[in-house]
């Protein structure tokens, strides 16, 4: 299909004995925003490494922007911009003196250059900092300044690693702003990260886990296909009703949020609700007891329960 | 010790080789030092004088020519290290007590061949007889290019070298690992530059560095321990500029074989013993077993003291020295290449 900004088909990459990537199959369409959900080690900076050319994949084959990544990394790069998952631009130089260096070496024409790092600076709130020497620059000012260079160039697809794992709320709310914008006007992005309310926000996502892509889908055919129904517990004392949950044969998993416990049981099991309340009054323990809706964390935690178990 | 096996073989590894190396390698009782004949006698009595000569095993004779001038050319480009000049009349010589019967010329920009050279001029030999109680030496000396024998003069031009092998070995290699430490080689890596491009990017502002490091140590030699350039100042430049380059390649070679910055240090040490050692900056070339002298002859900087010493002291033209000039030139390209085929732009 010519209108998926990524296709991989069984890609796979090991390190000696380690499967960092495990034959992982991705459909990632244009001007949208797809996400990579999974803990650290699961193997996101590998995919997106694969799928830049950085890595050669053991196995598989990925096509990006219609083209093969093996066959045409130098055709792809000024198509990509890349945002890597430390910060990687120059401490010692200033704001200006990175944009100006990154212009320069994606040959953006001399008289255009100036104008577009204007743009830039202004989009991304960094024209008070130009001068500042980007070492001294707080983590969401690094970040800015890492979007403004990986945009630069104008890529077709954009691929950040884990962009906001070093940034304040305010800064990730502001950083997605700018995301949905670039979204819209027609980049792909896939952005990996490990927060479950940034997953939310993305158009699709994958979830990862130790390197198998264990779940794929809009987040509401995530929510909607966990195959579990999940018990929300208020209890005075959480530590003993999670004890006497966890006791219950068919409870599949028990996570606390913290006076609040999320139950989940897998959807064949008939009166979930009835059966974690008889449970806590045999006990005697003072709790209320309600269904809820599947939040992305309760996919997350239903999905890497059980390896390979597809949703959606 | 598994996460860094590369550490630890240069913790064992480096002072057992440079111990094996070096306690084979130098040796201060210099031999076969190269020599050449101008014997304009050409008498019985020459040749047996020259046969002595060479049964000291101090002097290696691997050259025959005719005249003192032809001695002095060699010397001056640095093809032998003592030229011996039998004067035609050297038979009425010997037997005259207040003349020299022959000459050594020799070159001075060496310093240890000054001191062995004067060893031999004390040799007994046969036509010296002890009836000649207050005779002169029969053999005369005579130092060119740095007669007052200063060790100044001696060590600059070498100190240069190993000065410029240092930094720019360091410069580069640490540079480059520092980039990929740091990330900022996986982001130029996914720009469309090339790897020529980041390599001659890397390496130009380095080339100044180190031509400048040269000025310095020119001036420094000049004005305080009066050093001359004898030589053309341009063809000195010249010389620099090949051998920062090639010790620039070698340093991004090194950058592509270590992982950290730590090992780039380590590997530059582990190079810059032997530049110091084995290429006739301190421990006379001629001095040094084969094996050693072929190790030397790899090192850029044994080219470069060669050519230094000849454009400083002996004011030696590059043209009588292209020897070097063009080793030089073929040790940058194989390094390069060797560079660029390792430094794929890659991460595995
Ligand atoms: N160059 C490498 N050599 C060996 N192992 C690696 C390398 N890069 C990553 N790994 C391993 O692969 C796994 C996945 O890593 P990574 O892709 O960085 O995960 P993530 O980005 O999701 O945190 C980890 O176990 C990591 O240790
Ligand atoms: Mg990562």
């Amino acid at each position: 299909m010519a209108d998926l900004a990524i296709r991989a088909r069984g890609l796979t990459k090991r390190f000696g004995d380690l499967v960092a990537v495990n034959n992982l199959d991705l459909d990632v369409p244009r001007a949208a925003i797809y996400g990579f959900l999974g803990p650290n080690g699961s193997g996101k900076s590998t995919v997106i490494r694969m799928l830049c050319g950085l890595l050669t994949p053991t196995e598989g084959s990925a096509d990006v922007l219609g083209l093969k990544v093996s066959d045409n990394a130098n055709q792809l790069k000024p198509r990509i911009g890349y945002m890597t998952q430390k910060f990687s631009l120059f401490g010692d130089m200033t704001v200006l003196e990175n944009l100006q260096f990154i212009a320069a070496i994606y040959s953006i024409p001399k008289s255009r250059r100036a104008p577009r790092i204007d743009e830039l600076l202004e989009n991304y709130n960094l024209t008070q900092q130009r001068a500042q020497f980007a070492g001294t620059m707080s983590g969401g000012q690094k970040q800015r300044l890492a979007l403004a260079c990986a945009v630069l160039h104008k890529p077709d697809l954009l691929l950040l690693d884990e962009p906001t794992s070093a940034v304040d709320p305010q800064s990730r709310r502001d950083f997605w702003a700018n995301l949905f914008r670039l979204a819209e006007s027609g980049t792909a992005i896939l952005v990996s990260t490990h927060y479950m309310d940034e997953a939310e926000r993305c158009h699709r996502l994958a979830i990862l886990d130790h390197g198998v892509k264990v779940a794929d889908g809009t987040p509401q055919e995530l929510q909607d296909g966990t195959g579990m129904s999940v018990v929300e517990v208020l209890a005075d004392d959480p530590y003993a009703a999670q004890a006497v949950i966890q006791s219950i044969a068919e409870v599949a998993s028990v996570t606390q949020l913290g006076v609040r416990l999320r139950v989940l049981i897998p959807a064949s099991v008939d009166e979930p609700l009835l059966l974690v309340s008889k449970y806590l009054d045999a006990k005697n323990i003072a709790a209320t007891a309600q269904l809820s809706r599947p939040s992305l964390e309760d996919v997350f935690v239903a999905v890497t329960m059980k390896p390979g178990a597809r949703a959606a | 010790m598994r996460r860094d096996r590369l550490t630890f073989g240069m913790i064992l590894g480096i002072p057992l080789m440079q111990i094996l190396l070096f306690g084979y390698a130098i040796n201060t009782d210099v031999r076969n030092l190269t020599a050449a004949v101008a014997d304009e006698a050409g008498t019985h009595r020459s040749r047996q004088f020259v046969a002595e000569l060479r049964e000291t095993q101090v002097v290696r004779i691997a050259q025959r020519v005719e005249t003192a001038g032809q001695l002095e050319e060699l010397l001056r480009a640095g093809r032998i290290s003592v030229g011996i000049h039998i004067p035609p009349d050297f038979d009425r010589r010997v037997i005259d007590a207040q003349r020299a019967a022959a000459h050594l010329l020799i070159d001075g920009s060496d310093p240890t061949i000054i001191g062995i050279v004067n060893a031999l001029k004390n040799m007994p030999v046969s036509f010296d007889t002890t009836a000649q109680p207050d005779r002169m030496p029969a053999i005369e000396v005579r130092t060119y290019y740095n007669p007052e024998a200063r060790t100044p003069v001696n060590v600059i031009p070498g100190l240069i070298g190993v000065i410029l092998t240092m930094t720019m070995l360091l410069f580069t290699a640490v540079a480059v690992v520092r980039e990929r430490e740091r990330g900022n080689l996986e982001l130029l890596i996914n720009t469309p530059v090339t790897s020529a491009e980041l390599m001659i990017g890397k390496v130009i502002p380095y080339v100044v560095i180190g031509l400048l490091q040269l000025a310095v140590a020119l001036l420094v030699g000049y004005l305080l321990f009066d050093v001359p350039v004898r030589g053309s100042i341009v063809e000195l430049y010249v010389a620099a500029s090949l051998f920062i380059v090639a010790n620039l390649s070698l340093g991004l070679f090194v950058s592509t074989a270590v992982s950290t910055q730590f090992q780039a240090m380590q590997m530059t040490f582990f190079l810059l013993l032997p530049s110091i050692l084995l290429s006739g900056f301190i421990f006379p070339f001629d001095g040094m077993p084969k094996f050693a002298q072929y190790l030397g002859e790899i090192l850029p900087i044994t080219h470069f003291v060669r050519l230094a010493r000849g454009i400083m002291l002996r004011e030696a033209d590059l043209t009588a020295m292209t020897g070097a000039l063009v080793y030089l030139g073929v040790f940058t390209l194989v390094t390069v290449t060797a560079a660029s085929l390792r430094f794929s732009k890659r991460l595995d």
